[in-house]
């Protein structure tokens, strides 16, 4: 039985060591590299006495990050992604969550942590440390195998940070067995094998990068870490894809939708894929015939899931022809996973009601790190079950099955949205702007249409100040992309932001 | 070119688009942006801005993409 994911680098390296794994089109390694490099991180860590803790890996968009990834599981810890994209503020919000005892960096990172001051947290050696550092350890393979013989698959492999609606983010933690259950069931619909070659999109401190990491190990694969700049500009876009045959991309819809809407396929056209994935957003049908025009045997499949199921948990692979005011369904669960919708009353949804959707299932991730209250909000006993302990993930999304049986998601329960690809809490926003001096009062409302996030404020601040305060606190693609200054904020007879009265005024400005 | 100053204010309010010759080199656009941003120029200038002018040089200055969009409106 397979009980640890350091099983799928430990296979693929030793039956390809010399294959190319990773590359991001300059910096490649292959899966022998990968393999010898996460033991000497693993074996650093080990020599640290840093034994069943989180370490943090603050480092950029490169192959060696995701060496560093399986260091630290070697090492029998789990790993924490942080960006240099994320803001001071919450980085500073993470490491007091996870209050990791080590921190490892690259060059450029080192010097954005040597700039924050973070050392004030980390006073002991050894604890703030270079990646290529750590790799000058050398290999205690008797320690790390000790290690390995002493992990169950319920321990953690690591902690991603999501938006957390009271300004705090919460950090998913993710298990052996959760991630080989979605490795194995995502793998087995999608169709990977040893000629997938991808073209991974999600920034690595997500996990949405799942999905290339680990079916890259399992087949003996590759991946291309795209880089990021190249999703501004569509046709070095697909350049790149053709220059390094890429044939598999699982993306948000967004990054699609700038190849397709602006005329990119008129002046070159990705030749080598064969699977397009599309996840995180409603993906519009205009966009996907666009690509349909040009690829038609391509095979096009809808994900849909939460982070807090480990990966993605349902799929619709595209059938049949859609209309434009069609949508496209997110279809059914990964094998071994089960949906439950569930309504108002918390009884399962009739034939043809809508519900939230429920997940039930190994690929449960353990829930939020350090932080139980919200943890017990959404992981919840099966209101289905009252016979024995069963925790189900509240989702907050709201389903219903069409005529043909298919999964089809209709709206948010709350203030969450999704944008440019982002899951994001308009409260978290909110709380962060209501926390500068001078603010009286800020609601945030989102132009579906125009996939904007609209910010009204009421405080002796300009729409200038407020956009440079907000960009120290928060990740780039929550600073909202309109600011608008009010005299006074329309009130509910509660006495809450009017956020429906806020839409309206948004809407009569157009 | 105040249309276009507009149209970007509107996004980074914080930002000095008089001055500023390095939006895309100093990442201070991001894709999100470009993509709004040619949505709102296609809009208002009734011009097209297609793949092929999706350059980092057409965007990494307000004086740069209104040259873009004199020399579209030129071809019309």
């Amino acid at each position: 039985m397979r009980n640890h994911v350091l099983d799928y680098l430990t296979e693929a390296a030793r039956r390809a060591p010399e294959r190319i794994a990773f590359s991001d089109g300059k910096e490649e390694m292959t899966f022998g590299e990968i393999y010898e490099q996460s033991r000497r991180v693993g074996t650093y860590l080990h020599n640290c006495g840093i034994y069943k803790e989180p370490v943090i890996i603050f480092m950029n968009r490169h192959p060696r990050t995701i060496a560093a990834f399986f260091g630290v599981i070697a090492g029998g810890n789990y790993y924490v992604p942080v960006d240099v994209e994320m803001p001071e503020v919450r980085i500073r919000l993470i490491m007091e969550n996870v209050k990791a005892s080590a921190v490892i960096c690259d060059e450029d990172t080192l010097a954005v942590v040597r700039q924050y001051d973070f050392a004030g947290q980390y006073d002991a050696a050894g604890q703030i440390v270079s990646y290529d550092e750590v790799c000058r350890t050398e290999v205690n393979e008797e320690a790390l195998a000790d290690i390995y013989d002493r992990a169950i698959d319920t321990d953690p492999v690591y902690i991603v940070f999501t938006s957390g609606s009271t300004g705090i983010p919460k950090g998913v933690t993710a298990c052996h067995r959760s991630v080989i259950d979605y490795v194995e069931s995502f793998s087995e619909a999608m169709k990977f094998d040893e000629h997938t070659v991808f073209g991974n999109q999600a920034p690595l401190y997500m996990d949405a990068c799942l999905k290339e990491l680990y079916p890259t190990l399992k087949f003996c694969a590759c991946t291309y870490l795209i880089p990021k700049e190249l999703f501004m500009f569509p046709v070095k876009l697909v350049e790149f894809l053709n220059e390094h045959r890429i044939n598999t991309i699982c993306w948000v819809a967004p990054a699609l939708t700038t190849i397709s809407a602006f005329g990119t396929f008129d002046k070159i056209v990705p030749a080598y894929l064969k699977l397009i994935a599309f996840v995180s957003e409603i993906f519009p049908v205009k966009q996907l015939n666009k690509w349909k025009a040009v690829l038609p045997h391509a095979r096009y499949i809808n994900l849909y899931g939460p982070t807090e199921g480990t990966g993605v948990c349902c799929y619709y692979e595209v059938d049949r022809e859609f209309e434009e005011n069609e949508v496209i369904p997110i279809g059914r669960p990964f094998r071994n996973t089960d949906i439950i919708l569930l309504n108002a009353r918390d009884e399962r949804a009739a034939e043809g009601e809508s519900g939230e959707i429920c997940i039930r299932g190994t690929s449960l991730t353990l829930g939020y790190y350090n932080n139980f209250d919200r943890t017990r909000e959404s992981f919840v006993q099966n209101p289905l079950n009252p016979f024995y302990p069963e925790l189900i993930y509240r989702t907050g999304d709201i389903g219903q099955y069409n005529e043909r049986g298919e999964l089809e998601f209709i709206s948010r329960r709350d203030y969450q949205i999704k944008h440019m690809g982002h899951r994001i809490e308009l409260g978290e926003i909110e709380i962060n702007v209501n926390m500068m001096d001078e603010i009286k009062m800020a609601g945030c409302i989102y132009d579906d249409v125009k996939s904007r996030i609209v910010l009204y404020y009421v405080g002796a601040v300009t729409e200038k100040e407020l956009a440079a305060g907000l960009k120290t606190k928060l990740p780039r693609y929550m600073i909202p992309n309109n600011i608008i200054r009010l005299e006074q904020m329309p009130l509910t007879m509660n006495g809450k932001i009017d956020r429906i009265a806020l839409k309206k005024s948004y809407q009569k400005k157009g | 070119m105040e249309d276009l100053l507009e149209i970007l204010r509107d996004l980074h309010p914080e930002v000095d688009f008089e001055s500023c010759e390095t939006l895309i080199d100093d990442k201070i656009l991001d894709s999100f942006d470009i993509v709004s941003i040619i949505a709102e120029v296609n809009d208002q200038f009734e011009v097209t801005i297609s793949a092929e002018h999706i350059i980092p040089e057409n965007f990494n200055s307000a004086r740069a993409l209104y040259e873009l969009i004199q020399r579209l409106e030129d071809e019309d």
